[in-house]
């Protein structure tokens, strides 16, 4: 079966619904969204609790009705969408691009398309990335997958839980767990800070009493068949741990919340470059890669910690591609974002210059009293200051024209 | 008296030094907007939490409802509300926004449907 | 008699799967008993999955015996059962002059066990054939008949194809007790309060056989684990080398080496280390450490950033007898023992199973060869995997036309299907472990985190088997343990 679209999206989460409503406004017709889930949503969709929304729609919403919220904006419109379907290769050509989707309905489409969004959001990185020694027992498993089990199916992985990593999922983890009826024991987190929002920690560990180790690790798993417990450890400066210190909890249940990493599998297969930082597509002011017409945005750009950026990001990207598949528009003039050593990253890693910009960016380390500056050559063009910043917290600079002459921007706190 | 809390009405988290004296706000510091010492005085005094959760539905295509109290309620009632939400079950279809139990545990808000589910 | 048989197997890994099958060719009633959930779950599950040349063994053992005849068997195997085997070839690398002396005693070695097409070849080859092994090479003893296999699979395809010639396989019998009824026959208890009889038992229980063979008196050699941690290297590293690189080996084992699986991901490991406890599969910060160390004195660009997952194995190593296999009769007639199997027991498997198969047939049981024996086991699924993976993707169209359950994408890393899920459910894996190692889902890069709840709805629609009692690995290993009282799988 073959299919003939202006815009094809791969994803159907927050991104990819911003995305095609963007496309849509800026008088794209003919947009299909791929979801390889048996729904729209994404992630949104097992992430129960509430914090999204307060920026985009003013109201503090829960992932579902976020979500829900994007979905309603589909209709009337001329927006296709495919679920239970998936983009196995997305193949490069002259004036378009075919992406090859296996559809649980339609078994194998080639469609054709003038542009492809990369919406594909992230993964989780796992025990087997972090080798954690010890055994292979049922009871570890991601958070992740933990959150979907509890708030999907309804079923609870374990009843004594510790959980490795501070980051977000984590946290709301904790809680979650903790309402169902099980007993999390501790939350143990490598880095001398948390991974996640302040307010997390607040409402799901201080909330109930769940002890935080900040610089420790965990350093045994033990049980064959089901995990009975871990070893966690205090670090040295090296990020080695302290053996003499180290102690036993008994646990039935090990969720790791150890980071996110953009899935680019799709990308890299074809041929898009990625940045080795944030794991995602390198793109222009555009949002496109290195590939004319493949666009990106979302999670699978950059792991974002609001999904209202995520639906900003999207609109832009959206409203790009709009203008590429009208106007054929590419960046002509391009000049380089550098970062400074307190900048993990910033994005997009290209400017045009005599055009307005935004640039996400996150620190390496938690900082206290500092400037984030934005220098293009010589001058100033942006300088905000702050009392404490985090990495957990993505930065947005909206610059409102970038000089005409600038040769290169720099981003760095001081 | 001094404490320290994390406001939690924005993702911002903003870190508050808090004065009072057992029966009004004195002071409050760290507060990047308006609503910090908004906050403040309900977390010192009365404590609220927003309850979010899933509760069995019905004739769905899938087995859970995830639901949310449309306000947030007192932190000591929190515990009786999570109780009162294990023990009920709809029918589909459900909508979002629905109420599914109104001034549940007598908190004074309403738990609400999050997500449209239809009969299938 | 419903449990009666003439051969009982007790143990499924290479080992009692190999002997299952080979019996299957013949008019016997055989049966196995698994103590595990699935076959191939003990040592077998965590071998390296290396089909050596044989210029290991030293000439007088029974190692030295079965390691070239059942190397030579792997072409006609891998036709009948289609498991991935591939003949990649070894290098075994020298890096100075008393390691090229080293190289020059297996040369000798191999010649002895009639190793065939061996090489000593110089720096430059070595270089040319594999420009990723470090340029201080000076030479290497070059083997072209050493493969790669999956041993899981490999084990499984045998089974699978002994059931179907006739084989009855019981899992979760773990034996208890072994005695011998009046009219010869032994009869075995299980834990579960099964009770089997035969004439013959085969001692295939790996990590257990000493215990086994204490139940019918028989003490004379002692099972101790020795452990071994390996480590899977991403598959985009997986181009860094084409053969089996092997160091100069220790007192204890062949060395740390770099091997290339077929599936595409490297394989680095294993330690050696003698322990005590036959649970103990739990992988080390020492044992990273050591096996990257060695590894990387071959391979430099081997990094530990590359891991996505570890395991252990457990080589069930005979002690006090040379460390050699514990093949043949014993002082117990009708009880045979195929024990003490550690490396190059995989490699030897077909040898062994022959020769147990001369063996029964020498003491006595009447073996006619089954004129309706089906040599041949066809995996449909896998073959649909291969074509996805090589973009045939008008062929696969077609066949999804045909069967929908090609179009339900499981495993997104390794391009798993509903279909192939269910054709391994359908051959009796019934735990994720079983069935990741049948289909690869859940091998890659995500370990699962997609995959799971999706081979979880289709087990438990295939098989009626409850969400939460859907396991890893057999009782006790419950993914999803405690149904919410509210929720439920529909």
């Amino acid at each position: 079966m073959t299919k003939n679209v202006d815009a094809l999206i791969i994803g159907g989460g927050p991104a990819g619904l911003a995305a095609a409503i963007s496309l849509k406004k800026n008088g794209i017709d003919n947009i299909l969204i791929v979801e390889r889930e048996d729904c729209l949503g994404g992630i949104l969709l097992q992430c129960i609790h509430n914090g999204f929304g307060l920026h985009r729609f003013k109201e503090e919403l829960t992932g579902p009705e976020y979500a829900e919220k994007y979905i309603e904006m589909l209709e009337g419109t001329t927006i296709e969408t495919m679920t239970n379907t998936c983009a196995i290769e997305i193949v490069n050509e002259e004036n378009s691009k075919t992406v090859y989707l296996m559809s649980e309905k339609s078994g194998l489409i080639e469609a054709k398309t003038k542009v492809v969004i990369l919406a594909m959001g992230c993964r989780e990185r796992n025990r087997g990335n972090i080798a954690i020694p010890g055994t292979r027992p049922a009871g570890v498993m991601t958070a992740g997958l933990a959150q979907k089990l509890v708030n999907r199916y309804g079923y609870m992985p374990g009843k004594e839980v510790v959980i490795l990593g501070s980051g977000d999922i984590g946290l709301i983890m904790a809680r979650r767990m903790t309402w169902e009826g099980a007993k999390v024991k501790a939350v143990v987190e490598l880095q001398p800070y948390p991974g996640g929002l302040n307010r997390n920690i607040a409402q799901c560990l201080n909330d109930y009493n769940i002890p935080l180790y900040l610089s420790h690790t965990i350093t045994a798993i033990r049980g064959n068949s089901r995990i009975t417990e871990v070893d966690i450890a205090p670090i040295n400066e090296y990020k080695e741990p302290k053996k003499e210190d180290t102690f036993t909890l008994k646990c039935d249940s090990l969720l790791l919340s150890v980071g996110l990493l953009p899935e680019n599998e799709l990308s890299q297969l074809a041929g898009v470059n990625l940045d080795r930082v944030t794991g995602g597509p390198l793109i222009d002011t555009n949002y496109m890669t290195n590939i004319s017409g493949v666009f990106a945005c979302g999670n699978v750009l950059h792991v974002h910690d609001l999904v209202d950026w995520v639906s900003e990001e999207s609109e832009a990207a959206g409203k790009a591609a709009a203008d590429y598949i009208r106007n054929q528009t590419i960046q002509k003039n391009k000049i380089a974002v550098r970062v400074g050593n307190l900048v993990r990253y910033a994005l997009p890693t290209v400017l045009e210059p005599g055009k307005p910009g935004i640039l996400s960016l996150r620190v390496i380390a938690p900082a206290e009293n500092t400037t984030l500056y934005v220098k293009a050559d010589d001058e100033i063009i942006y300088k905000k200051g702050h009392k404490k910043i985090f990495p957990s917290e993505m930065q947005r600079i909206e610059i409102k024209e970038v000089p005409q002459k600038a040769k290169m921007i720099h981003v760095y706190l001081e | 008296m001094k404490k320290s809390i994390i406001c939690i009405s924005c993702p911002l988290g903003c870190n508050l030094s808090v004065e009072h004296d057992d029966k009004v706000i004195i002071s409050v510091s760290g507060n990047a907007c308006k609503r910090g010492p908004v906050y403040a005085q309900k977390e010192v005094f009365s404590p609220e939490r927003v309850v979010t959760s899933t509760i069995k539905i019905e004739g769905a295509k899938i087995p859970l409802l995830p639901v949310r109290t449309d306000k947030s309620v007192s932190k000591d009632k929190m515990f009786e509300v999570m109780k009162e939400i294990f023990k009920l079950k709809v029918k589909a279809p459900a909508k979002r926004g629905d109420i599914i139990c109104q001034d549940i545990c007598k908190s004074g808000a309403n738990l609400i449907a999050t997500r449209t589910l239809d009969k299938i | 008699m419903k449990n009666d048989f003439q051969v009982i197997v007790i143990g499924c890994g290479v080992v009692g799967a190999s002997i299952a099958r080979e019996l299957s060719r013949f008019d016997v009633k055989v049966a196995i008993l698994e103590k595990e959930a699935d076959v191939s779950f003990g040592t077998s599950k965590a071998n390296s999955g290396i089909i050596h040349a044989g210029f290991h063994s030293t000439k007088g053992t029974l190692m030295a015996r079965f390691v070239v005849p059942g190397n030579r068997k792997f072409d006609r195997l891998c036709d009948e059962l289609e498991f991935p085997f591939e003949r990649r070839g070894e290098l075994m690398v020298a890096f100075d002059d008393n390691e090229l002396r080293i190289l020059q005693t297996y040369y000798k070695m191999g010649l002895d066990n009639k190793v065939p097409y061996m090489d000593l070849i110089g720096k430059e080859r070595v270089l040319e054939m594999e420009p990723n092994v470090n340029p201080e090479v000076e030479g290497a003893l070059y083997a072209p008949t050493a493969g790669i296999i999956c041993p899981y699979e490999y084990c499984f395809s045998l089974t699978s194809n002994a059931q179907e010639n006739g084989v009855e396989l019981f899992l979760n019998k773990k034996v208890t007790w072994i005695g011998k009824q009046g009219n010869g026959k032994f009869e075995i208890e299980t834990e579960d309060g099964s009770r089997f009889t035969s004439d013959y038992i085969v001692n295939a229980a790996g990590l257990y056989s000493d215990e086994i063979a204490k139940y019918v008196g028989i003490t004379n050699f002692r099972i101790v684990p020795r452990k071994g941690e390996e480590y899977l290297l991403d598959r985009r590293v997986g181009k860094l080398i084409h053969r089996v690189i092997f160091p100069c080996p220790t007192s204890t084992s062949k060395g740390m080496l770099v091997i290339p699986t077929v599936d595409g991901p490297v394989m680095v490991g294993p330690t050696a280390r003698d322990i005590e406890d036959k649970d103990d599969w739990a992988t080390t910060r020492d044992g990273l450490k050591e096996v990257f160390t060695h590894a990387q004195r071959m391979v430099p660009s081997v990094k530990t950033s590359d891991i996505i997952t570890s395991f252990v194995g457990l080589r069930p190593a005979a002690v006090g007898n040379n460390g050699d296999f514990i093949i043949g009769t014993t002082t117990v007639p009708g009880f045979i023992n195929a024990a003490g199997i550690q490396s190059p027991g995989l490699t030897a498997s077909p040898a062994i199973a022959e020769h147990i198969r001369e063996v029964i047939n020498k003491e006595g049981l009447r073996m006619e060869l089954k004129p309706h024996f089906n040599p041949k086991r066809r995996r449909v699924a896998s073959k649909v995997r291969h074509m996805l993976e090589n973009r045939q993707y008008s062929q696969y169209g077609e066949i999804v036309k045909k069967d929908k359950t090609y179009s339900k994408l499981v495993c997104r890393c390794e391009n798993v299907t509903e279909a192939e899920i269910v054709e391994a459910i359908r051959d009796g894996h019934t735990t994720l472990d079983g069935i990741k190692f049948a289909t690869r889902a859940g091998t890659g890069r995500c370990q699962a985190g997609f995959c799971t709840t999706r081979v979880m709805e289709i087990l438990h629609k295939e098989t009626g088997i409850p969400f939460e009692q859907i396991t890893k690995k057999g009782k006790g290993s419950e993914i999803a343990p405690y149904p919410i009282k509210k929720g439920g799988v529909e």
